[in-house]
C-alpha cells in the first residue's frame, strides 16, 4: 500500500497492471504545461521568445549538431543567412547543415564554411557563388546531394537526424501554428518545412507576421514547435514569388513545349482523369498552355496536378480542367492565392510527395511529368546538377522522384545550348537514371527510350519527328563539333545520392574553379 | 509538289539565328545577305551563311539566300559562294527587269560549272519591290526556267509609290494581284510580303487570309512565331479534305470506267476542281493530317 499525491491509498501491484505509478501532482509529469494561470497574453500561452539567440540557448544547440532550413523562400530567403550570422557570433563550430535546398542568395555561407561554423552540408541543390566555391574545393567533406523524396526519407529514417530546425514562416501565431499563404512574405505551400517540423528534435519558427490564434488553416502545427521568434523580415517578397509565372515568348521554348504537348497527346497517357506535373521553366510552363487547348478540344479533364504549382495550373484548376491540386511548392503569387482560397488546392509535405520508403507517395500515382535537363546522354541518364564545365549550378529536386514515379517521364531541352550540345555520350553527373526516363523532346526532334517501344510506335503513328537518340547526338555534334572532355581535379566535392539512399555518382573538383581555394 | 507556305527570313550576320533557323520547320529559309547586313559585315555574313549551308542539317527545308544586287560590289561574290555551298535557290532583291534575272543566271551558270554543281540545279527567286518591277512582272516571271517564285517586297514598293502601308493593304492590292497573275501565267509561285508587327497576331492572321484569298502560295515571315499561324490558315479543313478525297476517288472511278463527265455531291467536277483537290490534299499532308495514301497523286 502507498498513497499518491492526493492521499489516495493504492496497492503496490494489481493483477494485469504490474506496478502502479502513483499520481504525483497535475504538473509533475508534463513539464511543458505551465503552472501559472492567466489571460491569453500571458507567457504561459505563448512560445514567442525575444531573439534568435535566446531561442538557440533554450533548445540547447551544441557544436557538431545538425540544423536545418527549408527553401520555400527561394531567392528571397533571409532566414539562413540571419540564423548563421547569429550562430557564428555565439561561437558555434562544426555544425552540420541540412537545408532542403540552397539558392544564389546563400553566398554569405562561404565565410561561415571558411571560419569553421559549418563542417558539412546536405542539400538538394546549390547555385551561384556558393556552388562555385564548393565546386572549387571549399569544403573538406563533400556535399551530399539528395532528391526531395530522398531527403524526406532520410529525415524520417533518422539518416539525417535534425537537432534543431530553423523554419522561416510567412505567418504564425504565438503558439506556433504557421502557414505559408498569409502575411507579407507569403510563399504558399510549406511542404518541405513540414517534414523538418515533424521530425526534428527541436523546432524554432521565425516569422515577420504574427497572426491571431489559431492561425488556421495550419501547415506547421503548434504541437511540433518549441519556440517562435519574430524578426523584421524573413525574406524579400520580390525574390520569394513573382506575381504570375510568365508565359514565354521565346519561339524555341514554345516549339519544344508544343512538341511536348503533342507527345503527351499521342502517347496514350492523355486519357480522362489523367494526372500531370510540370516544372516552372519556360518550356515546361508553356506545355500547360498547349495541353489546355488539347484538353478542351478532346473534352478531357485531369484528376490532379502535382508538385510545383504555377498560375497556369491554377487557371486550369479554376476552369475545371484539373480537379485537384497537390502542392508541395507554390511557384508564384497566383498559386499562393489559390492555396489560400481553393478548397481542392491541397498542401502536401515532401514525404507524401516523394518519399520512396513511406507507405505510398503521390509521385507513384503520377501519369505524366515534364522535366528539364542540363545534359542527357545516349542512355537517357539526366544531369541537372553540374554544368558542362563541371561546376555545380542546379538542384536534384524532384527530378528522379517524379521520373520513376510517373507513367511517362518527358525531358524537355534544346538540343544545343549556346554552343554546347545537350545530348552527349556520357553526362557529367547522373541525377536521374536513364532507366526511369521515357521520352526526350528537343527543338530538333524527339527520342524515345528503347525500353518504351509502345510509346515510340504511338508517336511515330502520329507522325511526330521521332529519332534514335544517337541521331540527335550526331546532329548536335554536326553543328558544334565534339566537345573536349571536362577536366576535373582529384578531390571529391559532392556525393550524389539516389532517392533510396544509395550513391549514384560523385562530383569532382572543377578545374574551371580551381583557383578558388587555398 | 514543293510547298512554300512560309519562308523564314534570317539575317545572315546573326550566328545564333542562322544556327537555329531550321528548327522551326518553315517550308523555306531565306538567309539574308542584303538589307539586314551592314556594309562592314558583308563578307563575314557571307562566310557565316556559307559554312552554315555546308555544315548544318536542314532536312526537307528549302535553303534560299537573298544576295546583294549584282550592280554593287558584293552580289557576284555572294552568288558564287552560295552556289558553291549548295544553296537551293538564289533570291534576287529589287528585281526590275528581265535583264536583272539574265545577269544573275549567268553568274549562277558560271558558279555551277566552277564548283561542280549539277548544271541547272540552282533555282532562282525574284523579289519585286518597285512600280517598274511590278509592271514588268509578267516578263520577269518568264525570264528563266530556273525561276520558281516571285515575291513582293511591300516596304520598298510603297515608298516608290509615295505612300505608306495601311492595315488594309489598299495601296498594294493591285501590285499583289498583278504579281499573282504574272506568277500563274508563268506557272511559278507567288510569295507575299513580310508583316513587321510580330506582336500583332490578329493583324498578321488577317493579312495571311487576304494573301491566301488573292492566290499567294505563301508568305515571307520574320519571326518563328508567325510560322504556325500561316500553316494553320493554309491547312485545309477536315470538310475540305474529305471533299477532296471524294473528288479524287470519283475521278479514279470515272477513269476506270472510261466515262468523261463526273459529279460529286451533285456538282460537276472538271479539271480545275481536280487540281484544287490535289493541292488541298498536298497541303493537308504537309500539315500532318492523316490521309489515305492510296489516293496520292
Amino acid at each position: 500500500m502507498s498513497r499518491n499525491a492526493l492521499g489516495r491509498e493504492l496497492p503496490g501491484q494489481v493483477n494485469g497492471f504490474g506496478t502502479l505509478v502513483p499520481f504525483a501532482g497535475a504538473w509533475e509529469n508534463t513539464p511543458l504545461v505551465r503552472r501559472e494561470k492567466g489571460s491569453r497574453t500571458l507567457p504561459r500561452l505563448t512560445k514567442v521568445v525575444g531573439s534568435i539567440e535566446e531561442a538557440v540557448r533554450k533548445v540547447g544547440l551544441e557544436n557538431g549538431m545538425t540544423i536545418s532550413f527549408h527553401h520555400h523562400l527561394r531567392e528571397g530567403d533571409f532566414v539562413v543567412n540571419m540564423v548563421l550570422d547569429v550562430l557564428a557570433r555565439m561561437g558555434f563550430r562544426d555544425l552540420v547543415l541540412a537545408p532542403s535546398s540552397l539558392t544564389t542568395c546563400h553566398a554569405p555561407m562561404i565565410g561561415h564554411i571558411r571560419n569553421g561554423l559549418i563542417r558539412r552540408i546536405s542539400t538538394s541543390g546549390i547555385r551561384g557563388a556558393l556552388a562555385d566555391a564548393i565546386s572549387g574545393g571549399l569544403m573538406d567533406i563533400p556535399v551530399l546531394i539528395h532528391s526531395h523524396g530522398g531527403r524526406a526519407r532520410a529525415v524520417e529514417t533518422g539518416e539525417i537526424s535534425i537537432d534543431v530546425a530553423f523554419l522561416g514562416v510567412p505567418s504564425s501565431d504565438v503558439y506556433g501554428n504557421a502557414n505559408g499563404f498569409s502575411g507579407p512574405s507569403a510563399c504558399g505551400s510549406m511542404g518541405y518545412a513540414v517534414v523538418d517540423a515533424r521530425h526534428s528534435k527541436k523546432t524554432i519558427l521565425l516569422t515577420d507576421f504574427l497572426g491571431e490564434y489559431p492561425n488556421t488553416p495550419v501547415s506547421i502545427h503548434q504541437d511540433w514547435v518549441d519556440h517562435v521568434v519574430v524578426v523584421d523580415k524573413i525574406g524579400d517578397p520580390a525574390g520569394i514569388a513573382k506575381g504570375a509565372t510568365r508565359m514565354t515568348r521565346d519561339p524555341r521554348e514554345l516549339l519544344i513545349a508544343r512538341t511536348a504537348a503533342d507527345v503527351i497527346g499521342a502517347s496514350g497517357y492523355m486519357e480522362q482523369g489523367f494526372s500531370l506535373q510540370t516544372g516552372s521553366g519556360g518550356a515546361s510552363v508553356a506545355v500547360t498552355r498547349f495541353l489546355r487547348d488539347m484538353m478542351l478540344e478532346r473534352g478531357i479533364t485531369a484528376s490532379f496536378a502535382l508538385g510545383g504549382i504555377t498560375s497556369q495550373i491554377v487557371k486550369m484548376h479554376e476552369e475545371g480542367l484539373i480537379k485537384r491540386l497537390l502542392d508541395v511548392q507554390s511557384f508564384d503569387l497566383e498559386a499562393v492565392r489559390s492555396l489560400g482560397t481553393n478548397r481542392y488546392h491541397t498542401e502536401i509535405d515532401a514525404s507524401l510527395y516523394a518519399n520512396p520508403l513511406n507507405k505510398g507517395c503521390v509521385v507513384n500515382k503520377l501519369n505524366v511529368v515534364i522535366l528539364s535537363a542540363m545534359e542527357i546522354d545516349t542512355d537517357f541518364n539526366v544531369n541537372v546538377i553540374t554544368g558542362s564545365d563541371g561546376v555545380i549550378r542546379g538542384a536534384s529536386g524532384g527530378h528522379s522522384d517524379t521520373a520513376i514515379g510517373s507513367g511517362l517521364s518527358i525531358i524537355v531541352a534544346p538540343l544545343i545550348r549556346g554552343r554546347t550540345p545537350t545530348v552527349i555520350d556520357k553526362v557529367t553527373t547522373v541525377i536521374t537514371p536513364g532507366e526511369t526516363v521515357d521520352v526526350l523532346v528537343t527543338d530538333q526532334g524527339i527520342a524515345v527510350n528503347p525500353r518504351r517501344p509502345e510509346v515510340r510506335d504511338r508517336l511515330k503513328a502520329a507522325r511526330l519527328p521521332v529519332y534514335d537518340i544517337n541521331e540527335l547526338r550526331e546532329r548536335a555534334e554536326q553543328a558544334t563539333g565534339k566537345p573536349a572532355p571536362v577536366r576535373f581535379g582529384d578531390k571529391i566535392v559532392g556525393i550524389v545520392e539516389y532517392r533510396d539512399g544509395t550513391i549514384l555518382d560523385v562530383i569532382r573538383q572543377a578545374t574551371a574553379m580551381g583557383g578558388e581555394e587555398e | 509538289m514543293k510547298l512554300r507556305r512560309t519562308m523564314l527570313y534570317v539575317p545572315g550576320n546573326n550566328s545564333g539565328m542562322v544556327k537555329d533557323a531550321h528548327i522551326y520547320r518553315s517550308d523555306s529559309i531565306m538567309f539574308d545577305l542584303e538589307d539586314s547586313v551592314s556594309l562592314r559585315e558583308k563578307d563575314s555574313a557571307r562566310l557565316l551563311v556559307f559554312n552554315a549551308l555546308k555544315t548544318l542539317y536542314y532536312g526537307e527545308i528549302e535553303k534560299v539566300v537573298r544576295v546583294n544586287t549584282l550592280d554593287g560590289p558584293f552580289g557576284r561574290e555572294d552568288v558564287l559562294a552560295m552556289v558553291a555551298a549548295g544553296v537551293d535557290a538564289i533570291r534576287l532583291p529589287k528585281t526590275e527587269t528581265v535583264d536583272d534575272i539574265v545577269q544573275v543566271e549567268k553568274v549562277v551558270v558560271e558558279a555551277e560549272k566552277r564548283f561542280g554543281r549539277v548544271p541547272g540545279s540552282t533555282k532562282l527567286m525574284a523579289a519585286i519591290e518597285s512600280a517598274k518591277g511590278i509592271l514588268n512582272a509578267r516578263e520577269i516571271a518568264l525570264a528563266s526556267p530556273r525561276l520558281v517564285a516571285i515575291a513582293i517586297g511591300a516596304e520598298d514598293y510603297v515608298t516608290d509609290l509615295h505612300t505608306t502601308r495601311s492595315p488594309e493593304g489598299t495601296e498594294i492590292f493591285v501590285a499583289r494581284s498583278l504579281l499573282v497573275m504574272a506568277a500563274r501565267a508563268a506557272g511559278i509561285m507567288a510569295i507575299d510580303t513580310v508583316y513587321a508587327d510580330v506582336n500583332n497576331e490578329d493583324g498578321f492572321s488577317r493579312e495571311v487570309r487576304l494573301a491566301k484569298q488573292l492566290g499567294f502560295d505563301g508568305k515571307s515571315v520574320i519571326h518563328p512565331l508567325q510560322i504556325p499561324i500561316v500553316n494553320a490558315i493554309y491547312t485545309p479543313t477536315k470538310t475540305e479534305v474529305e471533299k477532296s478525297l471524294r473528288i479524287i476517288a470519283a475521278i479514279r472511278e470515272a477513269e476506270e470506267r472510261g466515262s468523261g463527265v463526273i459529279s460529286v455531291d451533285g456538282r460537276m467536277v472538271d479539271k480545275p476542281i481536280v487540281e484544287r483537290a490535289l493541292r488541298n490534299l498536298e497541303l493537308a499532308r504537309a500539315s500532318g493530317i492523316e490521309i489515305n495514301e492510296e489516293v496520292r497523286s
